[in-house]
């Protein structure tokens, strides 16, 4: 572990929005800060760094965290930006970690916000590619990821409906997240009936397009239980990063995951997460990650998502619930969304989940997903490293 | 446990900086310069736990523009990555931190930038607010030219002492095998050079520039153990208001602050005197003045003075750039990267034709935003 233990001491976010036109970028990230400070019962001088990440082409803005200062507090503070797609909220929310276990700061601030009110996401996702071989012809997010479920579909004999048992669960769960964008029940009729947007995909399988901003404060052991009565320690993080031309990306079973959750869950000294971990918030862009991704984080046996999901295994009241905000197919704020993964599962462990909380949390993962099928995992516990 | 004075660069790695690398893609150039870094180090990929790149995805044309070199730098499925987006001087303090942390032993951080593939008007003007700033069309020449002239105005600073930084950086690039524009120019030359955005004139700004940069830092065994430690003494970075109206354009605040703070880590108390050779962000000539300024190497607005005396020079008391700087090349991104790997080839005496006599103490300053919103200042040394 690292030279300091340090913790999530303080989270805030806003209520997310398919369109936030009441505020410009930096007011609706002032919101989460504030939020975040409020919640920790710190102000701006208690922060001695701040790192904020978003996607640069969403927003159209440079240089984002210096256009940022007003909204984040970084005025005369040390400010830097991280951007790596997706998994940008979980680059951020690690990082602060790096920065206080370094001893260099006592108190980081971790931002992560988007929104793409303002953007045309596909076409800013597509520039992420390859300009000559991959842009042309297979970049974008949800083309991608229909490759993804049409394998997944062929190679375990799933169904449509086993993926949209898992919209329907998250789409439930985000009910009793006020902060979430989508808070309506949905069955899997509705889900199957839903307009197809690249085959298998229908529209209610896939997250929406969110306004939105996310907030964790970081602190060392000196401070960490002064500012939170029940902090989430930092346990393990991994990352994986593969470079592949779309091409060459191997679509089954999420090799990132699989090394991901390996990594993390030995760091943390899990063997059975199923069993050893009490909730998780999961970077699920679309109904058919949370079988196939789950596989790989060796919930269950390749295949056998289907029937951990109708089983009940992942809802509220299951053996390990999964997403108790609603996920990601509630909300995308995307530079926020794996943000928001560490910080419900942070929440979760502080207790200060309201309608969403699961009983007696100890352990809790969060994970990000982007990039060209990037995989990052988090593990926090109540109980210091 | 590690701690900073345990931390140390131990390999450096630079492609020549170019105007137009028309043959080398981003991965091409960052290959080039983390194999460079690794010989340089004596290491191999295996030596590496964790990875850090450093770009700017309006300047690649990319989002996620990391995901363009993360196979050239070795990263990918084997390492933990992460991706810094700014100057490198600030990637390489995020790299320092995470083996600070406990967590690695080293870090490998990359930079590049492909500016003869970018539209620097369009892409500067993207700094700026949206609604009432971008209408006026403000990019980064035309407000280095607001700055300049409220550099002139309230410290009494010339054109023609703006001109001396250019002619002393593009003379010292001649000793420098890596440099875009090497060049014997006069102060006359620099004046009657073509005006970019007045009281901005050809000379006094830096060049469109391609290149890649690497570092590698290492704690611990692994640092006492490198073939060429350079030591981390002091760092620290610090960010300044972002509307060009609510600073001061004259004086550079975030870079006191920073620059204090370093000092006070690697316990220098006279710069001027303590410091033996300095690698500063010269985008244009007058900011090299203020930096000295900002740096304390001098008073608030004895800029110009310090450059007069020739203090600055390859010969000075204090050489600021031999390498040439920016002026003589500017890769945004790896610029303040490479400000870095400068004043550790010269801790190492091993920059070559420009070497400075007996260096101990170096300092590598980068910036981020418009104006030098943002400052990062490191001090290495033996």
């Amino acid at each position: 572990m690292g030279k300091k233990r340090t913790a999530i001491v303080a989270t805030g976010q806003t209520h997310h929005r398919s369109s936030r036109l009441d505020v410009n970028g930096i007011e609706m990230i002032n919101e989460a800060v504030d939020r975040c400070l409020e919640d920790g019962d710190l102000t701006i001088d208690d922060i001695d760094a701040i790192v904020i990440g978003n996607m640069d082409h969403f927003e159209g803005i440079n240089y984002v965290d210096m256009w940022s200062i007003d909204g984040i507090g970084g005025f005369m503070k040390p400010v830097f930006k991280l951007t790596t797609g997706g998994t940008t909220g979980s680059t951020v929310g690690q990082a602060g970690y790096y920065l206080t276990a370094s001893g260099m700061f006592d108190k980081v601030l971790a931002v992560g916000w988007e929104k793409n009110s303002e953007s045309d996401t596909t076409a800013a996702i597509t520039t992420a590619f390859d300009p000559i071989w991959d842009r042309l012809v297979f970049a974008g997010a949800i083309g991608g990821l229909a490759v993804e479920a049409m394998l997944y579909l062929d190679t375990y004999g799933a169904t449509e409906e086993d993926a949209a048992r898992v919209a329907v669960r998250d789409r439930k769960h985000a009910c009793n997240n006020p902060y979430a964008q989508l808070r309506k029940e949905i069955t899997v009729e509705d889900v199957m009936s839903s307009p197809m947007l690249s085959d298998p995909i229908k529209l209610l399988d896939v997250c929406p397009r969110t306004d939105g901003a996310c907030a964790v404060v970081y602190a060392t052991e000196e401070y960490a239980e002064k500012i939170c009565p029940k902090p989430a320690w930092f346990h393990a993080g991994a990352v994986k990063h593969p470079y592949n031309l779309l091409g060459d990306t191997d679509l089954v079973n999420l090799p990132s995951m699989q090394l991901a959750a390996k990594e993390a869950y030995q760091k943390a000294g899990i063997k059975e997460p199923l069993k050893e971990i009490d909730v998780m918030e999961l970077y699920l862009p679309y109904s058919y990650a949370g079988l196939s991704w789950i596989e790989a984080m060796d919930l269950c046996k390749p295949g056998g998502a289907p029937k951990l999901i109708a089983d009940g295994k992942t809802d509220m009241d299951g053996e390990l619930p999964i997403n108790p905000s609603g996920g990601v197919i509630a909300t995308n704020c995307i530079g926020a969304t794996a943000l928001l993964r560490m910080a419900e599962a942070a929440i979760q462990i502080m207790g200060k989940g309201g309608a969403r909380q699961v009983p007696d949390v100890k352990t809790a993962l969060a994970t990000g997903f982007g990039g060209c099928f990037w995989s990052d995992v988090t593990v926090f516990r109540s109980t210091k490293p | 446990m590690t701690e900073i004075n345990d931390i140390a660069f131990v390999g450096v790695g630079q492609t020549k900086i170019e105007r137009n690398k028309l043959g080398d893609t981003f991965a091409d150039m960052v290959y080039e310069a983390t194999k460079k870094a690794l010989e340089d180090a004596g290491m191999t990929m295996d030596d590496i736990d964790n990875v850090i790149t450093t770009s700017n995805d309006f300047w690649d044309g990319r989002t996620i523009s990391t995901m363009a070199v993360n196979d050239a730098c070795g990263g990918g499925l084997a390492k933990n990555m992460s991706a810094v987006e700014g100057d490198g001087t600030f990637s390489s303090f995020y790299g320092m931190s995470r083996i600070l942390s406990g967590t690695y032993d080293t870090t490998l951080v990359v930079s590049h930038v492909k500016g003869s593939e970018s539209d620097n008007v369009y892409i500067t003007n993207a700094i700026f607010d949206p609604i009432y700033m971008r209408p006026i069309g403000l990019d980064s020449l035309n407000s280095s030219a607001l700055q300049m002239r409220r550099y002139m105005a309230k410290y009494g600073i010339t054109e023609e002492q703006c001109a001396k930084v250019s002619v002393k950086n593009h003379k010292n690039a001649l000793k420098n095998p890596y440099a875009q524009i090497a060049i014997d120019i006069s102060v006359d030359d620099v004046l009657n050079s073509k005006i970019i955005s007045d009281p901005l004139k050809l000379y006094d700004c830096s060049p469109v520039s391609d290149a890649a940069a690497a570092v590698i830092i290492a704690g611990g065994e692994k640092a006492k153990k490198a073939k060429k430690p350079v030591w981390v003494k002091g760092v620290s970075y610090t960010a300044d208001a972002y509307f060009l109206g609510d600073r001061d354009l004259a004086d550079a605040s975030a870079l006191d602050k920073a620059a204090l703070e370093a000092y006070g880590m690697a316990g220098i108390e006279d710069p001027l005197k303590e410091i033996d050779v300095a690698e500063v962000y010269d985008a244009f000539s007058y900011m090299e003045l203020m930096w000295y300024e900002g740096l304390a190497f001098c008073p608030p607005g004895g800029g110009g003075k310090l450059i007069d005396k020739g203090i600055t020079e390859m010969d000075g008391e204090l050489p600021v750039n031999p390498s040439g700087g920016l002026l003589s090349g500017h890769p945004v991104t790896p610029g303040g990267m490479i400000r870095l790997i400068e004043a550790i080839l010269q801790v190492r005496g091993d920059a070559g034709e420009h070497q400075i006599d007996g260096v101990k103490t170096a300092l590598a300053h980068g910036i981020n935003g418009a104006c030098g919103q943002s400052h990062c200042v490191w001090i290495v040394g033996r």
